[in-house]
């Protein structure tokens, strides 16, 4: 039993911040808000490069071949800079659903792409929300129906674009027909091991953001006077900030342990990754919360850039199953079905 | 990264249970705090001793089994999963021991620790006194050394001394520099509760019984071996100690994983469609096992050389108000019979939950209160600045 990551995982995760730190500043996340694309595709190559886009497809198809433990870090990285590329389904869910419930061909056409960069890949499943993330730039869309996997062409679908909270998002409802020719398979097992994963990383982007939130409000609150004192010095502030580090602090391991079960292919993954993210979700609500307060009316103008992670996390703390969701599905594994 | 058990963890585990099941009492012992039940806790911890099982991550050669933490965690979860008896030496084998391991000279370490893992010493704490709390570095006890230099001469009073109605000794920090202020000129020191000089007054608790004493300290002469760690470092050696405390000896998570496990059988036992309380109880459940997970992942990195500092404070917040929570969950699901006292005719499972419930009240209190642990968490782990 060793419950700490590798020194090669911890420098992967250094190597992926210090990408992020220069690609991926506050100010071109927030340029991109008015982008109606709002993707950098510099960017996704830059991270395809380094081997994250394609972490989990298999070195045959062009990826590293590697497992969801070493991917969560790198993940909470994205997070951590409010990454506004797809990346949780592109490169957290899309890779392992085409290989396990995908026909060879599709699996052979695609992973490939994926790992390059060179394709976008946006899912909708139905725990994955009712609306679809990134179907504008998809080049390909994996669709649940019912327990059925289907693959669409972007000119196969029809998309409503959704105004999300997060200007960052993009989200669309889609509307689209099932048949022969796109389905892929039947195969309920990976849907739920694919809709597992996309929570999993929407749980490990929503710590990173959450730790990012309580940094940049830490270092506000060491700065700010009032009364001729830093507001951090004020006990009420004190205890705002801890509560809220408390959360992250123990979402981590809950977090780091979901991974396990899932790159593990453990009984007990539905159970793990549901503890992750209603921690997750808690602890991304509680920083958002303590952040605004402390910042006072300043984190509440369009200006500042506090909301550039706190509406992200809103928006990932809503998606994938919510916290009353994965808490129910903790419950029934706990104490059986509702009364 | 591997959360499966090495088949060397596997066999101690195995060697653990065996053992307890074997040796832990049928029937539970008196309450600790009584001078009846003080007692069968003592034969009990040398009945474990015996066995080598009091002291695990102790070297072998003071009685434990060098167990690493991830054993020590091991035979927590075992000794929960036994139901065997609380630990009366609490104070001295979790908090004390390590830390003469960590100062101690070799001759403090030959003559304390076996007679600590065996019991024949059960130890008191005195940290606080009646103008040192929360403000521990307000400590006014003094020790002045005799004109010999061979004893400490200690006049001073100290309280809230857990297992201090009958413990034998009692470690605590006492002024030896009258001129120094605050955290300088204290110094760490061990005293046997039988000196002439030193009298204890038993305080009855909330939950009525002596788990604390009052320790007054009227020029009782200790001898100068006794003093732990440098002279006028005592609070450098107290914060190494409740650093322990604090973080992970305190606590093992195995007791709430045990209490939430209870608490979802008590649950189904009362047929309840209350779907808050369904919820508080998952609450409970996935609390207790994020706590036992953090507390895996701190031990693995201290195994590989790393250190906690003030993130223990963040663990003592987690588990107090866990602990708290689940208790409060409990007594909701009794409904009425959630008042009755242990002895009631009709008290739910001997009533545990409400002598428990009185228990974790003191969890946010003691060892530094919880207002406390936050300020630390603000001050040192996120950098705030000092308040005024």
């Amino acid at each position: 039993m060793r419950f700490v990551f590798t020194e090669d995982q911890r420098l992967l995760q250094d190597a992926v911040r210090d990408l992020l730190s220069k690609e991926c500043p506050p100010g071109e996340v927030r340029s991109l808000w008015d982008d109606p694309v709002g993707r950098s595709r510099a960017r996704w190559s830059a991270l395809a490069e380094m081997g994250v886009i394609g972490l989990l497809v298999d070195a045959d198809h062009g990826g590293l071949g590697m497992d969801e433990v070493d991917l969560v870090l790198l993940l909470e990285e994205t997070g951590r800079v409010a990454l506004p590329e797809p990346i949780v389904e592109s490169a957290a869910v899309a890779p392992r659903l085409l290989a396990d419930a995908a026909p060879a061909e599709v699996a052979d056409a695609w992973l490939p792409r994926i790992a390059a960069g060179e394709a976008f890949v946006a899912v909708g499943l139905e725990r994955s929300g009712p609306y679809v993330a990134d179907a504008h730039l998809a080049d390909l869309l994996l669709l649940q129906h019912g327990d059925e996997l289907h693959a669409l062409d972007p000119s196969a679908v029809t998309s409503v674009r959704q105004a999300s909270v997060d200007g960052g998002r993009r989200i669309f409802s889609v509307s689209w027909t099932p048949g022969a020719a796109t389905r892929l398979s039947s195969d309920p097992a990976a849907l739920a091991a694919a809709a597992d994963r996309g929570a999993l990383a929407a749980s490990a982007q929503m710590v990173g953001i959450a730790d990012h939130m309580i940094e940049m409000t830490a270092a506000y609150a060491r700065e700010r006077e009032q009364f001729g004192k830093p507001i951090g010095s004020f006990q009420a502030v004190k205890h705002l900030m801890a509560d809220a580090l408390l959360k992250v602090d123990f979402a981590r391991p809950a977090l780091y342990r979901a991974a396990w079960s899932v790159a593990q292919r453990s009984p007990e993954r539905p159970r793990d990754v549901s503890m992750a993210k209603a921690f997750a979700s808690e602890a991304v609500n509680q920083a958002a919360r303590a952040s605004l307060q402390v910042h006072g009316a300043i984190g509440y103008t369009w200006e500042h850039d506090l909301q550039l992670w706190m509406k992200k996390g809103w928006a990932l703390a809503a998606t994938w199953g919510d916290a009353a969701w994965h808490r129910e599905r903790v419950a029934s594994w706990l104490l059986g079905p509702p009364a | 990264m591997d959360l499966t058990y090495t088949a060397d963890e596997e066999a101690f585990r195995a060697e653990a249970r065996a053992w307890l099941e074997a040796h832990v009492p049928a029937e539970p012992l008196a309450s600790f705090d009584t001078a009846e039940g003080f007692e069968q806790h003592r034969a009990w911890e040398a009945t474990l001793y015996g066995g080598r099982w009091s002291a695990v991550s102790w070297p072998v050669e003071y009685g434990g089994r060098g167990a690493d933490y991830i054993k020590w965690l091991i035979f927590e979860e075992e000794y929960y999963r036994a139901r065997a008896p609380g630990r009366v030496n609490q104070n001295g084998i979790f908090l004390l021991g390590p830390t003469i391991i960590e100062v101690g000279t070799p001759e403090q370490k030959a003559r304390f620790l076996p007679r600590m893992a065996s019991s024949q010493d059960i130890w008191s704490q005195g940290w606080s006194e009646p103008n040192a709390g929360s403000d521990l570095a307000g400590i006014r006890s003094r020790a002045a050394l005799s004109d010999d230099g061979a004893e400490w001469v200690i006049t001073g009073q100290k309280t809230w001394c857990s297992r201090g109605a009958f413990a034998d000794w009692l470690f605590g920090i006492f002024r030896t520099d009258p001129g120094a202020e605050r955290h300088r000129g204290l110094t760490f020191i061990l005293a046997p509760l039988d000196t002439p000089g030193i009298t204890v007054r038993p305080i009855p608790q909330l939950d009525g019984e002596t788990g604390f004493a009052e320790v007054f300290f009227d020029e009782a002469r200790v001898s100068v071996d006794n003093t732990l760690g440098d002279v006028n470092r005592g609070w450098q050696v107290a914060m190494a100690a409740a650093g322990f405390e604090r973080g992970v000896s305190l606590r093992s998570p195995a007791r709430f994983t045990e209490t939430a496990g209870r608490l979802a059988e008590l649950y189904r036992r009362t047929g309840s469609s209350d779907r808050r309380l369904r919820d508080q109880v998952t609450s409970a459940w996935m609390d207790a096992e994020g706590y036992r997970l953090h507390t895996y992942m701190t031990v693995s990195r201290m195994i590989e050389g790393d250190t906690i500092g003030a993130e223990a404070s963040l663990n003592k917040i987690f588990w107090s108000e866990m602990d708290l929570r689940m208790h409060e969950t409990a007594l909701r699901l009794l409904g009425g019979k959630g008042e009755l006292m242990p002895g009631a005719p009709d008290a739910v499972d001997a009533g545990d939950w409400m002598d428990g419930y009185l228990f974790s009240l003191s969890g946010p209190i003691y060892a530094g209160t919880n207002e406390i642990q936050r300020n630390i968490i603000a001050d040192r782990v996120l950098k705030l600045p000092r308040g005024a």
